[in-house]
C-alpha cells in the first residue's frame, strides 16, 4: 500500500482561515450539545434528582463500563422540531460497552416532557432498535417515561413506523438471539408497560418503577376502584405477585448494577467477518482537517487529504487513480478493520459511475465495509453528457450501493445534493450509520440552483400570462428561496428529522467510523430454540 | 564436617543461611509451615519439609516437629537463623543429644543470657558497666515501687525474659508506676510466660550501639566492632548502620574490649552480639543476643566477612581465621529493613499477595519473598533488608537512597517510602540521632497523604490506549460533550469520588481537595509521567484488580477503584414486615421469641406440609417484633407467622 503524502501547507493564510472558519463550527456544534446533554429545564431536573433518581445521562454512565465511549445516536433529534423544546427528543440512545459487551442503551429522559413520546422519540427508539438488529447488540431499556405525548397521538400511535413498531422490535429482537432488557426506573404506563412485559429480563426499583397498563386514575375511571401506584404495579407486585419483574432494586445504582451483571450472564459470542490488523493512528494529525476543508464549500480541495487524516498510518491502495478521478476509491483500515472508501473529488462523470460501480462490487466481493466520504454536487448535466447515457451509468452505481451487502457507512463531509446523494449511499441507501460533519449541506439541489430554476419557472409563467417581474422582486424572490434551502440543507435541520445518526466534529471521525466498523464486522452466534408448545 | 544443613526458619534469614552453604557445598534442607509452601526459601532448598499449621507455635517454634526434619533428612547441622528457635536452651539441648550441630552457642551459654537480670549480674561482675537498676528477685509490688524511687524517674520496667520491646515500660513519674507495672506484667505473661520484671534507669539521649562478637572452641573470641541500631520505630530496628558515627576510635576498643569481656564469661561459642545502651562516651550493657542478628550484613560489608560462613566453620570446631588485630574497618555500611506494614496507620502489618517485587541494583538486598510471594498474616512483616556498602557514610546514605527511589513492591502496604524520609532526615545525616528519632520526627517521616499519587492513578485510569477494540478505550469519549467521567476512589479507607473530564492527554480532575490541571499524560507501559498543576510528577502504575498501586520513588500508594456492584447493596428483601406462610401446613417448631435480634437466613420456624419440613428462615436482620403462632398450630397459606422490623 501507499503512504498518502500531504500537499497541505499549514503555515498558509487560507489553512489558517479555514482552521478559524472550521473550529468555529465546532465550537457551535459543541454548545448546542452541551445544552441538549442538561436534558429538561432545572425545575425539572430538580425535581428528579429530589426523588432519588438519577438523571439520565448519569444513569447511562452507571451503567457504561467506566470510561467506556459512548456512540450517541441522534444527539440533536428534535432540535428545534417542535413549539416545544424536546433536548435530544426526550430520549437518548448509544452504543456504549456493559461488562465489555458493546449494547444498544435507550434511556427515557423523564425531565423531558415526563418522558413522554414525540413522533420523534419514537424515531430513535426504533433508530436504535434497528442498529441494535443490523449489529446484533443487547438492547438495554432505562425506562423512565409517561408512554405517548398525547396531544400528538395521531403522529405517534397508529402507524408502521410508530409506537407499535418498539414492541414488535423487541419480539423479533429476542427471536434473533439479541437480549433484551428492562430497568424500569420510573413509569411504564399503558402501552409503555410492554417495554419490559416484552423483554428476556425486567429489573425494577422498589417504590420508584411502576408497570401497568392502566394508572390510578384510569382505573378509577373505568371501574371505580381505587388504588395506589404503588400497589397497582410497583416493584414488590411486579417481583413477588405478578412476575413482570424479574429483579428488585433498592434505587437506580442498584438497578444498573444487576443490569450490568444481566449482560455479563447473556454469554453473547461472535464471530469476526473480517481480519482486523494492529490500528495504527494516521500519519497527519486530525486537527489539520479543519484548515483542509475550504471555509467555502465551493472551493475544490483534494479529498485524499481528508483521507490522510481518516485511515490507518495514512495507508490507501488506490484503485484506478488514472480513470474517472473525481471520485477516489481505495481500500485502507481504520482502527485495524479493512474498508473501502469511496470519496467525492468533483461532479460525477460517467466514468466515475463507472469507476465506483466497479469497486463497490470488488469490496462487495471481498466481504470489505464500504465508507462513503459525501461531497457531491451531482452528476453532470448538458446535452453531450446525456446524450452519452449518463444516466445509465448513474443507475449502475445507484444499483452497486443498493445492492451490496457489506456493511456501508457514510460521512457527509460536505454537499450532498440531488442523486449524488442516492450515489453516495444517502440516507435511503440503507447503511448501517450515517455523520455529517457541521460544514455540510443537504438538499435536493443547491439553494443557488433551485433560487435560479425556481425564478425562472415563476418568470416564464408570469412572461405567459403577460406579467413583468420587476428585478427586485425577482431578487427578493430567489433570496427567499436561497434562504429556505439554507435552513432546510443545515445539518442541524438535517439531524434533527434524524436524516443522519448524528453531526460529527471531522476530527472525532475515524474514531466515530472505527467504533460502528468494530460492531458492523461481525457475527452473533445464536442457539437455535428447541422448546414443544407450551400450554400457558 | 557438615553435610547437611537444616535451617530451622524462614523468609529472608533462612534464604541467605542456604545462600552460604550452597557457596560451601552444604546441603540444605528448609522447613516451613503450611503458610510458607510455596515460599521462596522453601524453593531454594535442596529440600523442604513441612513442620505444621500456619501459627508459629505448632511449626516454627514446635521443637519436635524440627527435630522430625532432622531426623527425616539426616541433617547434621542446624541453623537457627534468629527469633523462632534461636535463643532456645532446649533445643539446642535436643539437638546436641540427636547428634546434631547446633550452629550457635551451648544450651547454657544461651541460658546464662536468656534471662536479663542473670545477665546482667554475670557481666557486671566481669567487669562490663550496666544501667542503674533493680535486678532482683523479690517481685513483690512495694519493693519494686521501692526500688523505683531509688533509681529516680523517668526509669523503664522490663520483662525479664523479655525482647523486642514486649512487656517494656516507661515510666514518668512515681504515680504512674503502679498501672505501669501491671500492664508490663500482662503483656510479659502473655508473651513469654513469665510475668518477672527489672527496673533501669531511662537514658534520656540514648543510642543503641552493639558489638559484633565471635568465639570459637579454640578459646579464641574476638569482636568485630560495633553496629548503631538506635533508629528504633516501637522499639524495633528499622536502619542500622556500622561503624557508628558517633563512636570514637577509643570508645569502639573500650567498648570491644567489654563486649568480649561479657562473652568470656559465658564462654561463648559462636557469633553473639552484646547490646550496649550509650550516651555520650557512657555505655552501658543491656543485653546479649546469642544469636545472628538481623542487622549482620552491615558487619560484613565494611570487613569483607560473611558470618554464616564463619558460623558454619566454628560450628564444625575451626578456629577463627584471623585474630583482633588482622581486622580493619573498610567504609561504612547501611541497612534498612523493608516491611510490610502501614507507616500511616501506626505501623500496622500488612499482608497478602505481592504482585511485584523489583529490587535495585547495585546495592545488597537479603529478601525472602519474590513476584508473586505471598505475606502470610502470622510471622514477623519483615520481607527484605537493603544494604548499602560505601567509602564513606555520606556515599553510603546516597546510594541507599537511590536504591530505595528504584525499589518496586506492589501488593502489600510497605514502609520503603518512610525508610527514604528516614535517609533524608537531617539529624540521620548528623549521624547524632537517639532512639526517640522516630516519635520525635513521626509528622516528617510519615508525612500526610499527598494529592499527587491519586491524580496519577486517576489520570493513569482514563489514559489506557483501546487495545484490540476502540470500544476498550477509557477515557469516556463521547460526541461533541466534554469526555467526562466519575470515578468512585478509595483511599487509606477513605471514599473520594473524583470527576475527570479528558482532552487529549491532559485532563481536569476535581475532587475533594478542588480542581487540578493535569498536563502532558504520557503513558509508556506502566510508567507514567505528566505535569500537575505545572510541577513534573511521575510514578509507576500498575493497575490489578480494584487497585491501582503507585509508586513513586520506592512509595506504594494503593488507591482502590471500583464501581458499585450488585454485592454493595444491601439484600432489599424488606427485613421490616411480616413473615408468612409460604404453603399450607402445621408449625412444627418455633426458633426464636419475640425481642431476638435476627440475622438474615436465620431459621425463625419450622413448617411441615406434603410430608416436608420447611424451614422458614429471616429475609434480613431485625428484631422479632411479634408472634403470631404457636408449634402444633395449622396455618394456612399466607398466615402471618410473625413481624420483623428493623433493630
Amino acid at each position: 500500500m501507499a503512504i498518502l503524502r500531504s500537499n497541505i501547507d499549514t503555515v498558509e493564510p487560507s489553512f489558517k482561515e479555514n482552521a478559524e472558519h472550521n473550529r468555529a463550527l465546532s465550537k457551535a456544534l459543541r454548545e448546542v450539545a452541551g445544552q441538549i446533554a442538561l436534558g429538561g429545564d432545572e425545575r425539572s431536573r430538580n425535581r428528579h434528582v429530589g426523588r432519588g433518581k438519577l438523571l439520565p445521562r448519569d444513569r447511562v454512565e452507571g451503567l457504561l463500563d467506566r470510561g467506556s465511549p459512548f456512540l450517541e445516536i441522534g444527539q440533536l433529534g428534535g432540535h428545534g422540531l417542535y413549539d416545544d423544546d424536546i433536548p435530544a427528543g426526550g430520549i437518548i440512545t448509544g452504543i456504549g460497552r456493559v461488562e465489555g459487551k458493546e449494547c444498544v442503551v435507550v434511556a427515557n429522559d423523564a425531565t423531558v416532557k415526563g418522558g413522554t413520546y414525540y413522533p420523534i422519540t419514537v424515531k430513535k427508539h426504533l433508530r436504535a432498535q434497528e442498529i441494535a438488529l443490523e449489529n446484533h447488540l443487547p438492547c438495554v431499556y432505562l425506562v423512565d417515561s409517561g408512554g405517548a405525548f398525547l396531544p400528538l397521538q395521531a403522529d405517534v400511535f397508529p402507524d408502521r413506523e410508530h409506537f407499535g413498531r418498539i414492541f414488535y422490535n423487541q419480539a423479533n429482537l429476542s427471536a434473533a438471539g439479541i437480549p433484551q432488557i428492562a430497568v424500569v426506573m420510573g413509569s411504564c404506563t399503558a402501552g409503555g408497560a410492554y417495554v419490559p412485559a416484552m423483554c428476556d429480563v425486567a429489573i425494577i426499583v422498589q417504590n420508584q418503577g411502576t408497570i401497568f397498563l392502566g394508572g390510578p386514575p384510569l382505573v378509577k375511571a373505568a371501574t371505580g376502584e381505587e388504588v395506589d401506584a404503588e400497589s397497582l404495579g410497583g416493584g414488590d407486585v411486579h417481583t413477588r405477585v405478578s412476575g413482570v419483574a424479574d429483579l428488585l432494586a433498592a434505587n437506580d445504582e442498584h438497578a444498573l448494577a444487576l443490569a450490568r451483571e444481566t449482560v455479563a450472564s447473556s454469554h453473547l459470542h461472535y464471530r469476526a467477518t473480517v481480519d482486523a490488523a494492529e490500528s495504527r493512528e494516521p500519519a497527519y494529525p486530525a486537527e489539520d482537517l479543519y484548515g483542509v476543508l475550504p471555509a467555502d464549500g465551493r472551493t475544490p480541495y483534494d479529498v485524499r487529504e481528508v483521507i490522510a487524516r481518516i485511515v490507518d498510518a495514512s495507508d490507501f491502495h488506490e484503485f484506478k487513480a488514472l480513470y474517472g478521478e473525481t471520485i477516489v476509491c481505495g481500500f485502507a483500515h481504520i482502527c485495524g478493520i479493512p474498508v473501502a472508501i469511496l470519496a467525492n473529488n468533483g461532479i460525477l462523470f460517467s466514468e466515475s459511475a463507472l469507476k465506483a460501480a466497479h469497486f463497490i462490487q470488488l469490496a462487495d466481493r471481498r466481504g470489505v465495509p464500504l465508507v462513503f466520504l459525501q461531497n457531491i454536487t451531482g452528476f453532470m448535466v448538458g446535452r453531450r453528457y446525456e446524450n452519452e447515457g449518463i444516466a445509465k451509468d448513474g443507475a449502475k452505481m445507484v444499483t452497486a450501493v443498493a445492492c451490496a451487502q457489506v456493511p456501508k457507512f457514510t460521512v457527509m463531509i460536505g454537499g450532498s445534493f440531488g442523486a449524488g446523494n442516492y450515489a453516495m449511499c444517502g440516507r435511503a441507501y440503507g447503511g448501517r450509520m450515517l455523520w455529517t460533519w457541521p460544514n455540510a449541506r443537504i438538499s435536493v439541489m443547491g439553494g443557488e440552483q433551485a433560487a435560479h430554476v425556481l425564478a425562472t419557472v415563476q418568470g416564464d409563467s408570469m412572461a405567459a400570462r403577460g406579467n413583468d417581474w420587476p428585478a427586485p422582486a425577482r431578487d427578493a424572490f430567489m433570496a427567499g428561496i436561497r434562504d429556505q434551502y439554507e435552513h432546510e440543507g443545515h445539518p442541524y435541520f438535517a439531524s434533527a428529522r434524524l436524516w443522519d445518526d448524528g453531526v460529527i466534529d471531522p476530527v472525532d471521525t475515524r474514531r466515530v467510523l472505527g467504533l460502528a466498523l468494530t460492531v458492523a464486522t461481525r457475527e452473533l452466534e445464536v442457539q437455535p430454540g428447541r422448546f414443544g408448545v407450551f400450554r400457558m | 564436617m557438615i553435610g547437611t544443613l537444616l535451617v530451622a526458619n524462614r523468609g529472608e534469614i533462612a534464604c541467605r543461611v542456604m545462600d552460604t552453604a550452597r557457596r560451601l557445598g552444604i546441603g540444605t534442607v528448609a522447613v516451613y509451615s503450611d503458610a510458607d509452601a510455596h515460599a521462596l526459601h522453601v524453593r531454594q532448598a535442596d529440600r523442604a519439609v513441612r513442620i505444621g499449621p500456619p501459627v508459629a507455635a505448632e511449626s516454627y517454634l514446635n521443637i519436635e516437629a524440627v527435630m522430625a526434619a532432622i531426623a527425616e533428612t539426616g541433617a547434621n547441622a542446624v541453623h537457627p537463623g534468629y527469633g523462632f528457635l534461636s535463643e532456645n536452651a532446649e533445643f539446642a539441648g535436643a539437638c546436641a543429644a540427636a547428634g546434631c550441630i547446633f550452629v550457635g552457642p551451648s544450651a547454657a551459654a544461651i541460658r546464662a543470657m536468656g534471662s536479663k537480670i542473670e545477665a546482667k549480674h554475670l557481666v557486671a561482675d566481669a567487669g562490663t558497666p550496666v544501667v542503674p537498676g533493680y535486678l532482683g528477685d523479690d517481685q513483690d509490688p512495694d519493693v519494686l515501687f521501692a526500688k523505683a524511687r531509688e533509681i529516680g524517674f523517668p526509669l523503664l520496667i522490663k520483662a525479664s525474659a523479655g525482647g523486642g520491646g514486649r512487656g517494656m515500660r516507661r515510666v514518668d513519674d512515681a504515680a504512674s508506676f503502679g498501672a505501669a507495672l501491671d500492664g508490663a506484667r500482662r503483656e510479659a505473661t502473655a508473651a513469654f510466660g513469665d510475668d518477672r520484671v527489672l527496673l533501669e534507669r531511662l537514658i534520656l539521649k540514648p543510642k543503641h550501639i552493639e558489638v559484633q562478637v565471635l568465639g570459637d572452641t579454640h578459646g579464641n573470641m574476638v569482636y568485630l566492632f560495633e553496629r548503631d541500631c538506635s533508629m528504633q520505630r516501637r522499639h524495633q530496628k528499622v536502619v542500622e548502620e556500622a561503624p557508628g558515627p558517633t563512636v570514637s576510635a577509643a570508645l569502639r576498643t573500650t567498648m570491644g574490649e567489654a563486649a568480649v569481656r561479657a562473652a568470656r564469661a559465658i564462654d561463648y561459642v559462636g557469633a553473639g552480639t552484646v547490646e550496649f545502651i550509650t550516651e555520650d562516651d557512657d555505655f552501658y550493657f543491656m543485653e546479649m543476643n546469642t544469636r545472628l542478628q538481623v542487622e549482620h550484613p552491615v558487619t560484613e560489608a565494611i570487613l569483607g566477612l560473611d558470618l554464616v560462613e564463619l558460623q558454619l566453620r566454628i560450628a564444625a570446631g575451626e578456629p577463627i581465621p584471623f585474630a583482633q588485630q588482622d581486622l580493619e574497618i573498610d567504609g561504612h555500611a547501611i541497612e534498612v529493613r523493608v516491611y510490610a506494614e502501614n507507616p500511616k496507620r501506626n505501623f500496622l502489618p500488612s499482608s497478602g499477595k505481592l504482585h511485584r517485587v523489583d529490587w535495585p541494583n547495585g546495592v545488597r538486598v537479603d529478601a525472602g519473598v519474590e513476584t508473586g510471594s505471598d505475606v502470610p498474616v502470622h510471622y514477623d512483616p519483615m520481607m527484605a533488608k537493603v544494604i548499602a556498602h560505601a567509602p564513606d557514610r555520606p556515599a553510603a546514605i546516597a546510594a541507599l537512597r537511590q536504591a530505595l527511589r528504584h525499589t518496586e513492591i506492589v501488593g502489600v502496604e510497605h514502609n520503603v517510602g518512610y525508610l527514604a524520609n528516614i535517609l533524608a532526615h537531617e539529624e540521620f545525616g548528623r549521624g547524632t540521632y537517639t532512639t526517640a528519632l522516630t516519635d520525635d520526627a513521626a509528622a516528617s517521616l510519615a508525612p500526610p497523604d499527598s494529592p499527587v499519587p491519586l491524580l496519577l492513578a486517576a489520570a493513569s485510569l482514563v489514559a489506557v490506549p483501546g487495545e484490540a477494540s476502540p470500544w476498550a478505550s477509557a477515557d469516556g469519549f463521547q460526541l461533541n460533550l466534554p469526555h467526562a467521567q466519575r470515578l468512585r476512589l478509595r483511599r487509606n479507607r477513605e471514599n473520594l469520588e473524583v470527576r475527570i473530564t479528558q482532552t487529549g492527554s491532559s485532563c481536569r480532575i476535581e475532587g475533594p481537595d478542588g480542581a487540578h490541571d493535569v498536563r502532558g499524560i504520557a503513558l509508556r507501559g506502566n510508567r507514567i509521567e505528566a505535569r500537575i498543576d505545572g510541577e513534573p510528577a511521575w510514578a509507576s502504575v500498575y493497575a490489578i484488580g480494584d487497585n491501582v498501586f503507585v509508586v513513586t520513588d520506592g512509595a506504594t500508594e494503593r488507591i482502590e477503584q471500583r464501581r458499585l456492584a450488585v454485592r454493595d447493596f444491601r439484600s432489599i428483601a424488606n427485613p421490616q414486615g411480616n413473615v408468612a406462610a409460604p404453603m399450607p401446613g402445621a408449625i412444627t417448631a418455633v426458633a426464636v421469641a419475640e425481642g431476638d435480634l435476627v440475622k438474615a437466613g436465620q431459621t425463625l420456624m419450622v413448617l411441615e406440609a406434603m410430608k416436608m419440613e420447611h424451614t422458614i428462615v429471616a429475609p434480613g436482620d431485625g428484631k422479632v417484633a411479634t408472634i403470631n403462632v404457636a408449634a402444633g398450630e395449622r396455618v394456612d397459606e399466607g398466615t402471618e407467622l410473625l413481624a420483623l422490623e428493623d433493630q
